[in-house]
């Protein structure tokens, strides 16, 4: 029941967007600003015109199906509350990226359906497989992430604003910048990433260890598209060059072949999807590329065909596996009998994933063969395709004849029908693909037409059908069936010809990142190895040298020693000479100390000393602060020191000498860096400001603590973040089971090590 | 776990000594504002009673006085210094912007920026509390 009520929302969104139709469909479009951060140009501003109208719509309409689906799907999974917040996470960062009108706000959305995404594919996450894969999930569409920002901020320079209707405009200057390349390439490492172009398409088949209602949502219907769309919102802006057409296409048409063709290799189900969805994206990429105003129609019809195809085929696969425990298409047979409703939507799936008339799905071939052959290189372009098509077909085949009508093999379960929440999904989906083919005329007037103007920003009518009479088109639709029917007939015998030209192998960018990975792993273990070796003295001593040589480098380097006035501007007080002298003695007492109480009893004089030094010239603030830390710190080291060891062992005299010549070292490079911040004052405004202004503006007359909780209460913020993350970490290694104490939680040590 | 110091002076100095720190400690809250002091001072003051605290009668007792974990109260610290920061987005100003109140009897003026302050204080309390316990039982 529950189920049927979260889906409310979504489907309330759906219902929202479809109010849209009409106006967007008559050509206007619709903005919402909200300011985020306008001293950077960034606002949270969203827009909506036929593109991102069509995205939304898939978007929350398939989102609607996948939340009753997975309902009943996960029922009996504890986590099922998960999954509903989770994918909704994800339904909320999906709308952003396709509504958003400002670039940042574009990407952060981005890297919200990554991180949504890197969730729901660890949602076993008691599998190791599952944390591998979202995890290979994440850093791949992540590190395409950084180089998607680094390229937009460019654009966003480049074009003079971060609103993408006013790059619109600026396109001519941005494709003759000298940084057009630059920008090209970092956007394109996002989009392919993002929508699993080869060589970046490994990690698609590894998210497969999600739930499958999330690998019909996420990675077939919607975040995958991500990338697409990217590319489509650019094409206006980026589009149209040379170096476009070379590279989009390019990736595009290398993918689609290569993953069609693996696809066939593959017996679990959600695999041969997971190929052929690769496949799809690279088919959508390569048009996109061509980019003429028919490949962009393609484009477009064969975005929403896919979705509805795919998406309903995941879900059958999803039903399959719940019904039969297997997902082995050699295995599986027979299930038109014990799953109809099941086969039905399979059928009007693979019939659209096919191309058969009068589902949308031929609709969308016909316009790519019109599009590909107007192309110059229409021979190469048209064959591709062609090719990519006929393996698409021999998958769709396959896809029906071994699930549901070839005999069945040993089941691990007897399959009955499922619930309706179940089949409604499939079902809708294959029903909509059917009425967007049969209505085509409606469909390309309220939805296609809008999508394509988006995309091109040069408005145009467009009439879509159907039937195109006895064309060349046609022709080639039929030899794709037909070869494609050919090809599922022959794959028995072809397979054993395919396991040894086997592409995925040689050319395995899988095996190549984890190479990567264990490299990076080794570098950080020897690093670590080297600096956290466990001993404090030496932590402390590197950290000293370091310093000290970084700051004696840049004052030796970068400013004028001789400036630096030894004079000082008033004559010492007695107390201050006596304070001084106190300080000494404690040194003195203090690096002699045989024990420990004493030797922190005579830091505590030193820093309590130093406090002193505060309070005389007039910083009563942070002497106060040094006090509280100071009696803390002997406080805290009486508690513990009950457990201390006493020292058993002096340092020898050459350490002894050797630690005194770097603590002097330090004294004297700090003295020189006060000295000279002394003499050479820079004018600075911040103290006149934060003086002038800590009263009617901070209403503080302190104008420090004005400062830490108001100018620059942001820091403090932070600050106190980290403090907490800091007393967080000594808590966990301090509380954490040691090696004898294991048997009490072994699992939780088990992670632990693993961080 | 018993740390705790066998020491008569101590204990009997103790017990006035810890209210006394802490009634300072909010002193220099309230204060920190317009005379040297603030939420980071005032909450390693209450810290430092607190440990005074332990090293006489031991870290149970400080646990009965404190009631909640100590890293509860850091979390309610954040919470605290991040909610001032929210009330503005309330009114529509920008996250963080301060607002102040009018005149108040006893209190003076209240602002956002007090609020914060209340929250950095218990942040700093609860920071240091959970290393010295984490560290006395050890």
């Amino acid at each position: 029941m529950r189920k049927w009520l979260i889906a409310l929302l979504p489907l309330a969104l759906t219902f929202y967007f479809a109010s849209f139709i009409p106006a967007i469909a008559g050509g206007e479009t619709s903005t919402a600003t909200i300011e985020w951060i306008p001293s950077l140009d960034i606002q949270l501003s969203f827009y909506i015109d036929g593109l991102s109208l069509l995205m939304a719509l898939i978007i929350s309409g398939i989102g609607t199906l996948i939340i009753i689906y997975g309902g009943e799907y996960l029922a009996k999974d504890e986590r099922l509350p998960h999954f509903y917040i989770l994918t909704l996470l994800f339904m909320s960062a999906m709308l952003g990226v396709v509504l958003a009108r400002n670039l940042i706000a574009l990407f952060i959305f981005w890297e919200l359906t990554s991180i949504t995404s890197f969730l729901l594919i660890g949602f076993k996450h008691e599998y190791e497989k599952a944390r591998k894969a979202a995890l290979q999930a994440l850093l791949v569409t992540g590190s395409g992430g950084l180089a998607l920002l680094a390229g937009l901020v460019l654009l966003g320079l480049v074009g003079g604003s971060f609103d993408i209707p006013t790059l619109f405009q600026e396109a001519k200057s941005i494709q003759k910048d000298s940084l057009y390349l630059p920008i090209l390439v970092l956007v394109l490492a996002g989009a392919f990433t993002k929508s699993a172009q080869m060589p970046f398409h490994f990690w698609l088949p590894g998210a497969m260890e999600a739930p499958t209602p999330v690998s019909a949502y996420l990675h077939s219907a919607t975040m995958v598209k991500a990338g697409v769309y990217l590319l489509a919102r650019f094409t206006p802006i980026l589009g149209g060059t040379p170096e476009w057409h070379t590279l989009v296409i390019g990736f595009g048409s290398a993918t689609m072949l290569l993953a069609a063709y693996i696809a066939l290799q593959q017996t679990d189900l959600k695999r041969i999807l997971a190929f052929s969805t690769v496949s799809a994206l690279g088919t959508l990429v390569f048009l996109l590329g061509v980019g003429t105003p028919l490949a962009i129609k393609g484009a477009v019809i064969f975005l929403v065909s896919h979705s509805l195809y795919k998406g309903g085929l995941f879900l059958v696969a999803g039903s399959i596996d719940h019904e039969t425990g297997t997902r082995d298409v050699n295995l599986l047979g027979n299930l038109r009998q014990s799953m109809p409703f099941t086969f039905v939507g399979a059928i009007l799936a693979t019939g659209s994933m096919a191309g058969i008339p009068p589902l949308v799905g031929f609709i969308a071939k016909e316009v790519v063969y019109e599009a590909t052959l107007e192309e110059s290189a229409a021979l190469l372009l048209t064959g591709v395709a062609v090719l990519t098509n006929m393996l698409t077909v021999a998958a769709a085949v396959l896809l029906v004849i071994r699930p549901f009508i070839n005999k069945a093999g040993e089941l691990p379960k007897s399959p009955h029908e499922t619930p309706l929440s179940m089949w409604l999904g499939p079902i809708l989906l294959g029903i909509l693909g059917l009425a967007a083919g049969v209505f085509a005329p409606a469909f390309g007037a309220n939805f296609v037409e809008a999508a394509i103007n988006g995309i091109t920003q040069k408005p145009k009518t467009l009439h879509l059908a159907l039937w195109h009479g006895w064309n060349t088109m046609l022709m080639l639709s039929m030899i794709t069936v037909a070869g494609g029917v050919i090809i599922y007939i022959v794959l028995e015998n072809l397979l054993p010809l395919m396991h040894r030209l086997r592409f995925n192998d040689v050319l395995s960018p899988a095996t190549a990142y984890q190479k990567m990975l264990d490299g990076l792993l080794k570098v950080a273990d020897a690093q670590t190895r080297l600096l956290q070796h466990g001993y404090l003295r030496r932590y402390v001593l590197v950290i000293v040298i370091s310093t000290a040589s970084l700051v004696g480098y840049t004052l030796v380097t970068l400013t004028d020693l001789a400036s630096i006035q030894f004079e000082a501007s008033t004559s010492v007080r007695v107390y201050e000479g006596l304070l001084f002298f106190l300080i000494m003695v404690a040194i003195g007492v203090g690096i002699r100390a045989k024990s420990r109480i004493a030797a922190v009893a005579t830091l505590g004089v030193v820093g309590n000393g130093v406090a002193l030094i505060f309070l005389f010239y007039g910083a009563p603030d942070l002497a106060m602060t040094q006090f509280a830390v100071e009696t803390l710190t002997v406080l805290l080291f009486v508690l513990a020191v009950y457990r201390l060891p006493l020292i058993k062992e002096y340092s020898g005299k050459r350490v002894r000498i050797r630690d005194g010549l770097v603590a002097a070292s330090f004294g004297i490079i700090m003295t020189a860096l006060i000295l000279m911040v002394i003499s050479s004052a820079l004018p600075s405004n911040l103290t006149n400001f934060f003086a002038e202004y800590s009263l009617p503006k901070g209403k503080g007359r302190n104008i420090v603590n004005v400062i830490l909780v108001d100018f620059r209460g942001f820091d403090t913020l932070a600050e106190i973040t980290v403090l907490a993350v800091a007393a967080l970490g000594v808590y966990a290694l301090l509380k954490w089971p040691t090696n004898d104490e294991k048997h009490a939680n072994p699992t939780a040590t088990q992670e632990l090590d693993q961080l | 776990m018993n740390n705790k110091a066998q020491s008569l002076i101590l204990s009997t100095a103790i017990h006035y000594l810890v209210p006394l720190l802490l009634l300072f400690s909010v002193f220099l809250l309230m204060r920190g504002h317009n005379e040297p002091g603030g939420g980071f001072t005032g909450g390693l003051v209450a810290a430092v009673a607190f440990e005074l605290y332990a090293i006489s009668e031991g870290t149970p007792k400080v646990r009965q006085l404190l009631r909640i974990k100590p890293l509860e109260l850091i979390a309610i610290g954040l919470a605290i210094a991040v909610g001032s920061g929210m009330i503005g987005l309330f009114v529509g100003d920008p996250f963080m912007t301060s607002l102040w109140s009018g005149e108040l009897p006893l209190l003076g003026k209240i602002g956002t920026p007090v609020i914060f302050d209340v929250g950095v204080y218990l942040v700093v309390i609860g920071v240091v509390l959970t290393v010295m316990l984490a560290l006395a039982e050890e």
